[in-house]
C-alpha cells in the first residue's frame, strides 16, 4: 500500500515542474480560462455565424458554446422557419429567403455604452437587419432594405441607438429604375444608398427613416462617431474605380479610395425640410410576438431618398490608402482609424481636424460631385510599417489600438497618441475581425481580446476537407498581449461583440406565462382541446405537459387534409421544452417553450397510423409521451375524433 | 480507515498543484451533509407559515382556484381519487395542512429532495411534479378549491 501512495506522490510532484516549450507561451493559460463546472462565464460573446446565416453565444473566458441563435436561415432543430408561427419571419420582397450570410454583430447601446437591450445583424445577400431581443434571446424582428445589392456596412448604430444603418456593399440601379441595363453602364446606372434606420427606444422597432443616394461604389464597413463626433457616421468605400468585372484587379487600381463622412443631423433637418424625394419601392417588414407567439409580414411601398450630390453638407470624402476594410472610431470619439487592405501604413484620422478641413474648405476637388477633403487636412498621422493586410481595429479603453493582419497573420497593438506598435503577436491563421468587449464603445473593458481567423488548417483534429473556424482569445490585460485559449466556431465567424454577463443574465425569461398566452389556437389547460375540421383543413388544439399529448388518439383524418398541430406547452417552470414530430412530415419538428403555442403544418402522404411523440427528454416517462394518428382514404366516413386515456383496448 | 487515509495524501498533493489547498482541504474531508433535522413534515418547507382558513368557504377564492386548476393542474391530477399521473385531489386538503398544500404547490422542487410523504408518492408515480408559477394568490384559491373538492360548503 505504501508503494502506491509514494507512486502517487511523485505523478503530483511531475505535474508542477513547468511545462514543456510548446505551451509555454502562456503557462497559467489554463487558470485564466478555467470556469469550473457549474460557474457562470464573465462575458456573453454574441459571434456573426457567417453562411450559417445564425448567431452564436458563447460564454467568455472558457470558450463555451451556450446558444445558437437561428436569425436568417431555418432551423428544424427548433422549428425556425418551420413552424407556421415563424415563417413569416423570413418573408421578403423576394419570397421566403430561407438562408443568409450573417456578418456583424452591434449591442445596442446607450450614452456609447452597451446596454444589453437588443443585438442588431445584418444580412449580406438579400439585404436585411434583424434584432435579437436579449430577454428571449430570439430573433424578434426582420427588416427588408430595399435598394440595396448586398447589405455589408451594417448593422453599425448611433450612440444611443437612434440608427443602425446599412450601407450598400454592391451598387445597383435603384428599385424604381430600369434595371434591365448593360452590365458595363455600371458608371451610369449603379448607385449606392445608405439606409437610416430607426430604432423605437421602447420596443426596439425598426423603420427606415431616411436613405441617403450616393455614386456607385462599393460600401464595405461603417462606424458611428461619438463624443465630439456624434452625429455623424463614416463609412468605408472601395471600388472607387466603378469597376464591374474583375474586380481583385479594376477595383484595386487607385492609390486611394475613400472614408465617407455624413453629418446625419444635417440629414435629419434635410428630412423635416421636405428634401427628400419618395420612391416607390417595396420591402418586407417582418415582427414576432411574444405575446401571441405569432409572427406577421408587413408590405411597405415607400422610402424617402436624399440624394447626397444636391443636398450640401451632407457628406464628404477623406481619401484613404487603399481599399479600405475598417473604419474605426475610438473610445473620445476624436480619431478615426482606417485599414487599407492593400496599404502599408494605417491611416488615422482626426475628427476635429476634418471639421476645420470642412470649414476652412481644404478641398482637392470633387468626386460625383461630393467634395473631396485634402489627405493631409484631415489626417492625425499614419501608423508606419504595421504589418501586412490590416483589417479590423478595436480598442482597449488604454489609449491602445489593436489590428488585425490578414495577410502577415497576427494582431498588432499600438498607441492612439504616438502611433507606435507596442507589441505584436501572431494568430492561426489569418485575422478577419477581433473584439475587445466593449471596444468600440466609449468604454472598452480591456481585460480579453478574441481574433476571428478565416484559417483553421492544423490547429483542430482533421475533420475532413471541412474545418470549424477559429476563434483565439488572449488576455490583454497586461503589456503583452498573451494567447490563452483557441476555441471553435460555427460558420464563420466575422465580428462578434461581448457584454459583462452581469448586464443581461437577470433579465432573461425563463418561462412565457399561460394565462398571458394570446394565441389564437392556444389550449389553456386539457379542457380546451379538440379537433375542429374546417373543410380539408384540420386543427388539432393540442397540449403537452410531463408525459403526455393531448390528445394522443386521433381518427378521423383523411387523405387530402392539411393538418395543422397547434401545440400549447403546459409547463410553467425553467427549462421544460416539449418537442414534438410526426413521421413523414415534410417539414421540421417543433421545439415548445413552457407556456408558448407552436404550429406544425403535416400533409399525409399515405392511408396508415402515424406516430407522434415528444422530441425533447422531459421526463422519466418522456419515452411514454407520445401518440397516434390514423389517416383514412379520401372521402372515408371515420369520425373525426381526438382524446387522451379514454380510447380503451377494443378487444 | 488507514487505507483511505494513504490514498488521500497523494490526491490532495495532485489538488495542490492548481488550486487553493485550503479550498480543496475541505472538499476532501469533509462532505456537507444535506440538514434533515430542522425539516417540518407538517408545515413543509417554503413562505408559508400559518395559514388562516375560515370554516366556511370562500366561493369566490374557490371559483378561482377552479380557473388555475383547469388551467396548470387537470393535466395531470384528477378530482376523485384515482391517480393520473399525480394522486388524485379527493380528500388531499384534510390529509395535509393549508401550509403544507401552499408550500409544496409553490416550491415543489424543494420539497421533493425532503419531505418524507412527498418522497414515497414520487416512487409511486415517477414523475416529479412540475413548478407551475403560480402566485400566492393562485396557491390560496387552490387550496379554497381543494376544500371546496372535498365538500367544505
Amino acid at each position: 500500500m505504501g508503494a502506491v501512495s509514494v507512486a502517487l506522490l511523485a505523478g503530483g510532484i511531475q505535474s508542477c515542474k513547468p511545462k514543456s516549450a510548446d505551451t509555454a507561451i502562456s503557462g497559467d493559460a489554463a487558470a485564466k480560462t478555467y470556469v469550473a463546472p457549474g460557474k457562470y462565464d464573465e462575458f456573453y460573446n454574441f459571434v456573426s455565424g457567417g453562411f450559417s446565416g445564425q448567431l452564436s453565444v458563447y460564454g467568455i473566458p472558457s470558450g463555451r458554446l451556450l446558444r445558437v441563435i437561428p436569425v436568417f436561415s431555418q432551423d428544424p432543430e427548433k422549428g425556425w422557419g418551420f413552424s407556421e408561427e415563424t415563417k413569416p419571419m423570413l418573408n421578403t420582397s423576394h419570397g421566403s429567403v430561407p438562408w443568409d450570410d450573417l456578418h456583424h454583430v452591434q449591442l445596442s447601446k446607450t450614452n456609447g455604452e452597451n446596454d444589453g437591450r437588443w443585438v442588431f445583424v445584418n444580412g449580406n445577400n438579400t439585404p436585411r437587419l434583424a434584432r435579437i431581443d436579449l430577454k428571449t434571446f430570439r430573433t424578434a424582428e426582420i427588416l427588408e432594405l430595399p435598394n440595396s445589392g448586398g447589405n455589408h456596412s451594417s448593422p453599425f448604430i448611433t450612440e444611443n441607438t437612434e440608427y443602425v444603418v446599412a450601407g450598400t456593399r454592391f451598387s445597383v440601379p435603384l428599385d424604381d429604375a430600369d434595371g434591365d441595363v448593360p452590365i458595363n453602364t455600371y458608371k451610369k446606372n449603379f448607385k449606392g444608398t445608405l439606409s437610416f434606420v430607426r430604432v423605437d427606444q421602447k420596443d426596439g422597432n425598426m423603420d427606415i427613416a431616411f436613405q441617403i443616394e450616393t455614386p456607385g461604389v462599393n460600401f464595405d464597413l461603417s462606424r458611428a462617431g461619438k463624443g465630439p463626433s456624434h452625429g455623424w457616421f463614416f463609412f468605408s468605400c472601395y471600388n472607387t474605380e466603378q469597376a464591374n468585372t474583375l474586380l481583385e484587379v479594376n477595383a484595386s487600381k487607385n492609390d486611394k479610395d475613400f472614408i465617407m463622412a455624413v453629418n446625419w443631423k444635417k440629414a435629419e433637418e434635410y428630412l423635416k425640410a421636405g428634401k427628400g424625394k419618395k420612391v416607390k419601392v417595396k420591402y418586407a417588414h417582418n415582427k414576432y410576438s411574444e405575446v401571441s407567439h405569432t409572427s406577421s409580414s408587413e408590405f411597405k411601398n415607400e422610402v424617402i431618398v436624399l440624394n447626397s450630390k444636391e443636398l450640401k453638407d451632407l457628406c464628404y470624402f477623406i481619401p484613404c490608402p487603399k481599399s479600405p476594410h475598417g473604419i474605426d472610431i475610438d473610445p473620445t470619439g476624436e480619431y478615426m482609424v482606417s485599414s487599407g487592405k492593400l496599404a502599408a501604413l494605417i491611416p488615422v484620422f482626426s475628427f476635429s481636424k476634418m471639421i476645420k478641413a470642412i470649414e476652412s474648405k481644404s478641398f482637392e476637388g470633387d468626386y460625383s460631385g461630393i467634395p473631396v477633403i485634402k489627405y493631409e487636412a484631415a489626417l492625425y498621422g499614419e501608423v508606419q510599417k504595421p504589418g501586412l493586410g490590416p483589417l479590423h481595429t478595436e480598442f482597449d479603453g488604454r489609449g491602445n489600438a489593436v489590428t488585425t493582419m490578414f495577410v502577415s497573420s497576427e494582431i498588432v497593438k499600438w498607441n492612439i497618441k504616438d502611433l507606435k506598435v507596442i507589441d505584436r503577436q501572431p494568430v492561426y491563421y489569418s485575422p478577419g475581425h477581433l473584439m475587445i468587449p466593449g471596444g468600440d464603445s466609449k468604454k472598452p473593458d480591456g481585460k480579453y481580446l478574441i481574433a476571428y481567423n478565416k484559417i483553421t488548417k492544423d490547429r483542430y483534429l482533421p475533420t475532413g476537407p471541412e474545418l470549424a473556424q477559429s476563434a483565439q482569445l488572449f488576455d490583454i490585460s497586461g503589456d503583452k498581449m498573451k494567447l490563452i485559449l483557441d476555441f471553435p466556431t460555427i460558420g464563420e465567424p466575422h465580428y462578434a461583440q461581448a457584454i459583462r454577463a452581469d448586464k443581461i443574465k437577470d433579465q432573461s425569461i425563463k418561462i412565457f406565462k399561460l394565462e398571458e398566452n394570446k394565441h389564437p389556437y392556444a389550449s389553456k389547460g386539457e379542457a380546451q382541446t379538440k379537433v375542429m375540421r374546417d373543410k380539408n383543413k384540420v386543427h388539432v388544439y393540442m397540449t403537452a405537459i410531463r408525459s403526455h399529448l393531448t390528445p394522443d388518439n386521433i381518427e378521423g383524418i383523411r387523405i387530402g387534409d392539411e393538418v395543422y398541430f397547434h401545440l400549447t406547452n403546459l409547463e410553467q417552470d425553467w427549462d421544460v421544452p416539449h418537442g414534438f414530430a410526426v413521421k413523414g412530415a415534410n417539414n421540421g419538428e417543433l421545439l415548445v417553450m413552457p407556456g408558448e403555442t407552436q404550429t406544425l403544418k403535416w400533409v399525409p402522404d399515405r392511408v396508415g397510423i402515424f406516430p407522434i411523440y415528444c422530441t425533447d427528454f422531459c421526463s422519466a416517462l418522456h419515452q411514454e409521451m407520445s401518440g397516434y394518428v390514423r389517416v383514412s382514404p379520401a372521402g372515408s366516413k371515420v369520425a373525426l375524433i381526438g382524446n387522451t386515456g379514454t380510447n380503451m383496448p377494443a378487444e | 480507515m488507514k487505507k483511505s487515509l494513504l490514498l488521500l495524501l497523494p490526491v490532495l498533493m495532485l489538488y495542490g498543484c492548481s488550486q487553493n489547498t485550503e479550498k480543496t482541504g475541505e472538499t476532501a474531508s469533509t462532505e456537507e451533509m444535506p440538514k434533515t433535522s430542522d425539516y417540518d413534515p407538517e408545515r413543509g418547507e417554503g413562505k408559508f407559515d400559518k395559514v388562516e382558513i375560515a370554516e366556511k368557504l370562500d366561493t369566490k377564492m374557490a371559483a378561482g382556484g377552479k380557473e388555475v386548476f383547469d388551467l396548470k393542474c387537470s393535466s395531470c391530477h384528477k378530482l376523485t381519487d384515482e391517480k393520473l399521473v399525480g394522486p388524485g385531489w379527493k380528500g388531499v386538503s384534510t390529509r395535509h395542512k393549508p401550509e403544507w398544500i401552499m408550500n409544496f404547490i409553490t416550491s415543489p422542487d424543494a420539497m421533493i429532495d425532503k419531505d418524507p410523504k412527498v418522497q414515497a408518492q414520487l416512487e409511486l408515480c415517477l414523475v416529479r411534479m412540475p413548478n407551475q408559477n403560480l402566485s400566492d394568490d393562485d396557491a390560496r384559491n387552490i387550496l379554497e378549491f381543494m376544500r371546496q373538492n372535498d365538500g367544505v360548503q
